[in-house]
């Protein structure tokens, strides 16, 4: 590989992970409230067509990003009301979001923009060279010349570590994980906390999801979040429930994304749709090397209040 | 929610149950109809296409009611069984593709082979390929702890693309025109029964339904899968349940249940493999399951009705010009509305502050 097609590897390693960070830095929140949501991916599919479609009629691909904030965000806010609200379980309610997300969409697309669905140009997120940083050599271009999401979430990381780790709240939004009934008796208010989180995570899955549309294909397509979602949950055990590891992981599953265009190049006799299932593959090889030196969050996936006598 | 639907003694028998699946399918279409009034479509006008598109003859309500109806049986029968053993199958979809892709291929290697060989044969073939292709989310989960919701989901991708490189690569078509496989042998279809298209994996499927309640309710091995999916520490501490086994089982069968689903598909429709062979059979089949309390002889009439949704769609589509997606939108709020339901009316029984 010379140095321009590394530069090239480099730099599409850290646009296809930016999107992965995004999510799943909002799921380390939620999870860590002790709410796991496989609704993740219906999140980021309604960003993506709330981010595309608020480019279109604004022509801002700034506002579009805003737009898919709060798609990702209404559609989290269906996964909180049955999820938390109802007390129902939270892989069925998670389930059933991704499906109707998926579904909405496209019939959203479908109404708006025809059946057979238009090649759609939309206005793109440009690359933003920090000035100084992008210049650096090597990594620099790559991690520094970004689209502003990516920045996002350079910056979340720390920021989310900071607040779990070093403040009351974050300690308080980890009791409601660990142990709700206690954190609820020491006066935190589990519900709301849980809900918040919730909602926090589906503001960032649907940046992503917006960044997928408008950073990366200038377009729209039904079901392009193509399992994202579910990548992101599994990028959150890797990074063991911590911001910081999190970043880091979904930049390593950015780069094995961005392999796969490598590979194709160099193994010309390879099938490059069995290169497509590499990411997949590699992260069920990363969690089965991985999970057992890390532990979830206690009352991940439990219902609370729980549902004794029932 | 699982935990609830496997404690049917705490509910009122008989009405609980089936209230809650009738109250959730008149919220869910009320619900639907208005997102179609709100789209700008006649909602009166989608239902009588759906309707007719489902059951406007015999022939209709045969060949693609029932035709559709038959993969989701199988499956939703996969994921009920998973489920009230506490397993979070969510990858019927791909084990279903696992399925297809080993009676495609047994169908296509011994093209000589007699019916009552082959036919068999290629359906055993789907239904083990089908359960192996849960070993390893069942490999990880007993053995590594994680959870198999995440690794079902992604061996689902694992399949699609897997199915896509063989119909582009080893299993094309002889012509190499079209990214599918060639029709397997006469001998490895299933037998059409009567003059439409409904094919003997219909009674197939009602059998297994039939033979699964049974296993469920009257089996010692029945009671343990609904033991481990009650409480595992429970069943783990009664000291007479091996609940690593009886998760190992369920795991598999569930898979070679979808799996069979896949074989099914293959040797009475489509005859070929290609790529998106199923529309989301073993995601519907979540719904299904759910909508059926997870009872085997319920999940006839989820699949039934799922059934009657997924052809409806495509004369709503041709007719009043829905997209056919809706479809995924109606099963996400049948989901919902059933958890609802459920809810409310455990909050109703249990007394305030009960739920």
């Amino acid at each position: 590989m010379d140095a321009a097609a590394l530069q090239a590897f480099l730099e599409a390693s850290v646009r296809l992970g930016a999107p992965l960070a995004l999510a799943a830095l909002g799921e380390t929140i939620s999870e860590r409230a002790g709410v796991i949501n496989i609704g993740l991916e219906g999140s980021i599919i309604g960003g993506a067509l709330g981010g595309a479609l608020g480019a279109l009629l604004t022509g801002s691909p700034g506002a579009g990003v805003l737009a898919g904030a709060m798609a990702g965000t209404a559609i989290a806010g269906v996964f909180a009301l049955f999820a938390i609200t109802l007390n129902a379980d939270q892989i069925i309610v998670g389930t059933a979001v991704t499906l109707g997300g998926l579904g909405i969409t496209g019939v959203v697309y479908q109404s708006v923009f025809g059946a057979t669905g238009t090649a759609l140009t939309l206005p793109t997120l440009p690359a933003l060279p920090l000035p100084g940083l992008s210049a650096l050599p090597a990594l620099g271009p790559a991690l520094f010349s970004q689209a502003w999401t990516t920045y996002l979430a350079y910056l979340l990381a720390p920021a989310l570590w900071y607040y779990l780790f070093r403040t009351r709240w974050g300690l308080e939004l980890r009791a409601v994980g660990e142990e709700p009934t206690a954190a609820d008796a020491a006066g935190i208010r589990v519900r709301r906390t849980r809900v918040l989180a919730v909602l926090g995570a589906g503001f960032l899955a649907g940046i992503a999801g917006a960044h997928l549309a408008l950073a990366h294909a200038g377009t729209f397509a039904e079901g392009m979040s193509a399992g994202r979602g579910f990548i992101a949950i599994a990028v959150v055990v890797l990074g063991r429930w911590n911001p910081l590891l999190v970043l880091l992981a979904s930049l390593f599953f950015g780069a094995a994304s961005a392999l796969q265009f490598e590979l194709q190049a160099v193994f010309a006799n390879v099938p490059y749709q069995l290169l497509l299932a590499f990411p997949y593959l590699l992260t069920l090889a990363a969690l089965a090397g991985w999970i057992g030196r890390s532990r979830a969050p206690a009352a991940l996936a439990r219902p609370w209040p729980p549902r004794s006598g029932e | 929610m699982i935990r609830q639907l496997l404690r049917p003694r705490l509910r009122s028998r008989r009405i609980g149950p089936l209230a809650a699946g009738v109250v959730a399918l008149l919220a869910a279409t009320l619900l639907a109809a208005a997102g179609l009034a709100l789209a700008g479509y006649d909602p009166a006008a989608a239902g009588r296409a759906l309707v007719s598109g489902a059951f406007g003859s015999w022939e209709r309500f045969a060949s693609i009611t029932l035709v559709r109806a038959t993969p989701l049986i199988l499956t939703g029968l996969a994921v009920a069984l998973a489920f009230r053993a506490g397993v979070w199958n969510i990858g019927a979809e791909g084990q279903l593709y696992a399925g297809a892709v080993a009676a495609v291929w047994v169908g296509l290697t011994f093209p000589g082979a007699p019916a009552w060989l082959l036919l068999p044969g290629a359906m055993a073939a789907a239904a083990v390929a089908g359960g192996l292709w849960t070993l390893v989310p069942v490999g990880l989960k007993l053995r590594a702890g994680v959870g198999e919701v995440i690794t079902t989901i992604l061996m689902n991708f694992v399949a699609i693309h897997t199915v896509a490189w063989l119909v582009h690569g080893p299993l094309q078509e002889a012509r190499g025109v079209f990214p599918q496989t060639d029709p397997v042998a006469l001998a490895a279809r299933l037998p059409r029964l009567g003059s439409g298209r409904l094919h003997a994996g219909f009674p197939v499927a009602v059998v297994l339904a039939g033979a699964l309640w049974w296993l469920l309710r009257h089996s010692a091995w029945g009671f343990r899968v609904r033991a481990v999916g009650a409480s595992i520490r429970a069943a783990a501490v009664s000291g007479r349940i091996h609940t690593g086994r009886v998760v190992l089982g369920a795991f598999l069968l569930s898979g070679m249940l979808a799996g069979l689903a896949g074989g099914v598909e293959v040797a009475g429709v489509t005859f070929a493999l290609y790529e998106n062979l199923s529309p989301g059979y073993g995601y519907t089949a979540i719904a299904v399951a759910l909508l059926a309390g997870l009872n085997p002889l319920a999940v006839l009439l989820a699949a039934g009705f799922f059934g009657v949704l997924q052809a409806g769609a495509a004369a709503m589509q041709r007719d009043v010009g829905v997209p056919a997606v809706w479809v995924s939108a109606i099963e996400a709020l049948v989901i919902l509305a059933v958890v609802a339901a459920d809810r409310f009316l455990r909050r109703g029984m249990a007394g305030k502050g009960g739920g």
